[in-house]
């Protein structure tokens, strides 16, 4: 199965990334932006077709590396 | 004494740690990540550098890497665990030291020379430094420590704030501060002092010809420390 991921920095946690693109769009022309954070997408294709076991593995992959938990979080968006 | 230096894909600051540890006396071993087993060691390093390109976040693919489970095993038995610059992401991504490194917040690698202070002195790293105030070179992307509420109140509680950003007089203010770091901290121990993560490089003063010599200072204290 095809499992989406998206990681998202926590709330409090400083966006400088996000912040330039926020004011590099501001520059060009987009006014009604609030706010702009940036994230991580995988895609991962495990060998598993039952969708429930194959978000388990890919939320286990999430804790242990593909987010750190300290900043970030995660969030499976996808299963296919 | 004698040490151990790591080597992850994208290291670049492990010879330079070599040749500094091994110019104050200590017998310096090489260790490829892949290894399984440390050497016998009074101190590991795991150096600076780009392990893995950075790709993920900084230090969280060697975090990984076969010979850390040999360092974490060393550190949770109370053996001395020194990461420096990229080091310091490393052992953050393993957990031996608390907190995370994020981009620093003007978004440009910095890369100068800095003035530290090191106030902490009950520890086996800095015991018996008869200054405070020392001149590092730092060169990094994400040298800006964040780490929860939380976190920074049992960090403090527990006098775990080993370096702090300062200028030459070792004032502390967030104008002294080159990436952004929650409250100028620039190196950080864990709970039992024994695992010292930092950004700034001592083993790039240790020639007085080239650079300064605040490290060699370091170097010479470390080294009588734990013999």
């Amino acid at each position: 199965m095809k499992v989406s991921a998206i990681i998202t920095l926590k709330k409090d946690v400083l966006d400088p990334q996000g912040k330039v693109i926020h004011q590099t769009l501001d520059g060009m022309g987009f006014k009604d932006v609030n706010e702009v954070r940036q994230g991580k997408y995988f895609e991962i294709d495990v060998k598993e077709n039952d969708p429930q076991k194959a978000q388990k593995i890919v939320e286990d992959m999430c804790n242990k590396l593909l987010a750190n938990l300290v900043i970030e979080n995660y969030k499976i968006i996808e299963i296919q | 004494m004698k040490s151990a230096v790591i080597t992850f894909p994208g290291s670049n600051c492990d010879r330079d740690m070599h040749v500094a540890l091994n110019k104050f006396g200590f017998k310096n071993r090489m260790v490829w990540h892949n290894d399984n087993e440390l050497p016998k060691s009074d101190l590991v390093v795991l150096p600076g550098g780009f392990s893995y390109g950075d790709y993920l976040r900084c230090g969280s693919m060697a975090s990984k890497s076969k010979i850390m489970q040999s360092v974490i095993n060393f550190a949770k038995s109370g053996g001395l665990v020194m990461g420096i610059c990229n080091g310091f992401q490393i052992l953050v991504e393993s957990g031996l030291v608390p907190g995370v490194l994020l981009r620093n917040k003007y978004l440009e690698f910095i890369c100068k020379n800095v003035f530290v202070k090191i106030d902490n002195k009950d520890n086996p790293y800095f015991k018996n430094l008869d200054k405070e105030v020392f001149e590092f070179h730092i060169a990094h992307n994400e040298g800006n420590y964040f780490c929860t509420n939380d976190q920074l109140k049992e960090i403090e509680d527990n006098n775990q704030v080993a370096i702090y950003y300062c200028n030459d007089n070792g004032k502390t203010e967030e104008k002294f501060n080159p990436n952004g770091s929650l409250k100028n901290i620039a190196g950080i121990f864990n709970k039992e002092k024994n695992v010292l993560g930092m950004m700034p490089h001592p083993e790039r003063m240790i020639d007085e010809s080239l650079s300064g010599e605040d490290g060699s200072i370091f170097f010479k204290n470390l080294l009588n420390n734990i013999k």
